[in-house]
């Protein structure tokens, strides 16, 4: 690992994260072709496209989530910081702390709201309880949750709804504070009011300076929360600028289509 | 469709008849919810007169011929032929209550380690071996008639422990281990379903955090199982409280007071498959029997009832 100094300085001007060619094969099939791309600190890109076209397969691979995967080949570098980290002896453990991911479905663990934000903290090795206090505050302040639940920090996480979960499932990620945050269709098994919830927590992250890249089937969404936005069609990333560019003058004619409703 | 249209103006009058009328599939609904509410009948007949005989004839005993309860649960000393020192018979169950607990519990905590730590491995680690060979394997132990574990523990068990720590071999110790292999396979396949029933999303988030396998077996997986472990533990042991043959061929079967673990002893079980053929019905050795055998079902219905109790608290938690 490079020095912190170096690392801050790096990334005022530098991306945060690049990707370069990355490929990712499912037992010798192909799911997503070359793919490059770079994520800037204090911005959310969006990456949408139809179903199946690889745009999740590519968030699962920031973070190394794909490693999970039987069978699952990545290929390419994916730079993090000057360092590329999809080579063998990386620590997946120290990059997904650095490196957050929100799922689609809100997926709280079965214990406390507190416990919630509090394990992977204490899995890291925080053990004393006014660090952890304040740090469980923090997350969920940031994640704009905090005014709900400061009361019932001992209740089940469970009995928080939907949009709840997710948004605890964010101050989970924020806990470890990360620089990246991972968002695989954070709002689509939510109702119009929790997105928005969730969607006003995604821009005040991002103002924090965190890069977020979220995956989503909603176009309304991407023009609402994201800055830059790329285009994934059948495993290709086929187009990739500012989100205003991307909805307002579209270069490629199959984003164009997919735009226009004619698939998809 | 126009076929269809015709056919449909040509039968009208017929199907407003079906409509109106009584359809003709109906005698078949009857019949079939008479059989199946039949069966339901039989059952529960079954299950009802079981519990009222076993509890009528067992609480003879202690209405007709007059043993206080308190010389029946805490009396130590079992010989129903005989009157104790102040003339009420010597039917002491405590020993045989003690016996069925300590099998049960000791069995329990020999199992449970084994079952856990086996299908930890066959979820989380190898879900391959564990899908294709583990399971299928375990599914055998299952089926394997007690007589057969009992013939291992008398054949092994029993001789081992008689070298190990001397005395007879029989005794709680044997019994225990005999019925700990006995019900592995039900803990450890309760307890695999229960960890495969798990979401995967639970694991993702926990792996999405940067935790190791390990924190997230621990931290997650297993906090999350823990109504289908209970579950699985309390049917492991009321399957070891209620089995009589193996724990019968290997404990010794003295009627007293456990001394220890290596030391003959006897549980409810062993004393009814050992007497019940012996003694006359309506005479008071025989109704004693009864009287055990009341409380070994009051203890099974209490483990099902354990069982409903976990699995409501657990969908609660669900929701």
């Amino acid at each position: 690992m490079t020095d912190t100094t170096k690392l801050t300085s790096s990334t005022v001007q530098n991306p945060v994260l690049h990707t370069h060619d990355v490929t990712v094969d499912y037992s010798g099939k192909r799911a997503l072709n070359e793919t490059s791309l770079s994520f800037e600190s204090g911005t959310v890109t969006a990456l949408i496209g139809p179903s199946g076209c690889g745009k999740s397969t590519f968030l699962r691979c920031i973070n190394l989530m794909n490693r999970e995967i039987p069978g699952c080949v990545v290929g390419g570098k994916i730079v993090y910081h000057d360092i590329n980290v999809n080579t063998k002896g990386i620590d997946t453990l120290w990059l997904r702390k650095r490196v957050g991911m929100v799922f689609q479905q809100p997926n709280p663990f079965r214990k406390s709201i507190y416990e919630n934000v509090a394990f992977a903290l204490k899995s890291h090795g925080m053990t004393k309880k006014e660090e952890l206090d304040e740090r469980v505050e923090k997350s969920l302040r940031a994640a704009a949750l905090w005014d709900e639940v400061k009361d019932k920090l001992r209740d089940s996480a469970y009995a928080l709804s939907g949009g709840q979960q997710q948004r605890l499932c964010i101050a989970r990620t924020l806990a470890l504070q990360p620089d990246v945050v991972l968002m695989d269709e954070p709002c689509s098994a939510l109702d119009p009011i929790a997105t928005f919830a969730i969607e006003e927590t995604i821009s005040s992250i991002a103002r924090n300076g965190i890069c977020v890249v979220i995956v989503t089937h909603n176009m309304e969404q991407a023009t609402r929360v994201s800055n830059k936005t790329a285009f994934f069609y059948l495993g290709h990333m086929v187009e990739f600028g500012d989100t205003a560019q991307i909805f307002g003058a579209p270069k490629d004619q199959r984003l164009n289509d997919y735009l226009n409703g004619r698939f998809g | 469709m126009t076929a269809i249209g015709e056919k449909t103006v040509s039968n009208k009058s017929e199907s407003t008849a079906e409509v109106v009328g009584v359809s003709p599939k109906r005698g078949i609904e009857r019949r079939g919810q008479i059989i199946t509410g039949l069966c339901v009948t039989l059952v529960v007949v079954l299950v009802v007169t079981l519990i009222f005989m076993v509890c009528s004839r067992g609480l003879a005993t202690f209405t007709k011929d007059g043993i206080p309860l308190g010389s029946f649960f805490g009396g130590t000393t079992w010989n129903p032929h005989q009157n104790g020192a102040d003339g009420v018979p010597l039917v002491g169950a405590l020993p045989m209550i003690v016996g069925s607990f300590s099998v049960t519990l000791l069995s329990c905590l020999i199992a449970l380690p084994f079952a856990l730590g086996a299908s930890i491995f066959v979820v989380e680690i190898a879900p391959g071996f564990g899908s294709k060979i583990f399971r299928p394997l375990t599914e055998v132990l299952v089926g394997i008639p007690s007589v057969v574990f009992g013939l291992v523990g008398l054949g092994i068990i029993v001789p081992w422990m008689r070298g190990l720590v001397g005395g007879t071999g029989y005794g709680i110790l044997s019994a225990s281990i005999v019925l700990a292999f006995m019900i592995l396979p039900t803990i450890t396949s309760l307890s695999t379903d229960a960890l495969a029933a798990v979401p995967n999303s639970y694991r993702d988030g926990s792996y999405g955090l940067g935790c190791t396998r390990w924190q997230t077996i621990v931290g997650v997986v297993l906090p999350s199982a823990l109504p289908g472990i209970l579950t699985a533990i309390i049917m492991g042991m009321s399957r070891a409280f209620g089995e009589a043959l193996a724990v019968q061929m290997v404990i010794g079967n003295a009627a007293q007071m456990p001394q220890g673990l290596f030391t003959p002893a006897s549980t409810l079980t062993s004393v009814l498959t050992m007497g019940m053929g012996n003694e006359a019905m309506g005479t008071l050795p025989n109704d004693v029997l009864w009287a055990l055998a009341m409380v070994l079902l009051i203890m099974s219905l209490v483990f099902i009832l354990i069982v409903h109790l976990i699995g409501r608290k657990g969908a609660a938690k669900n929701d």
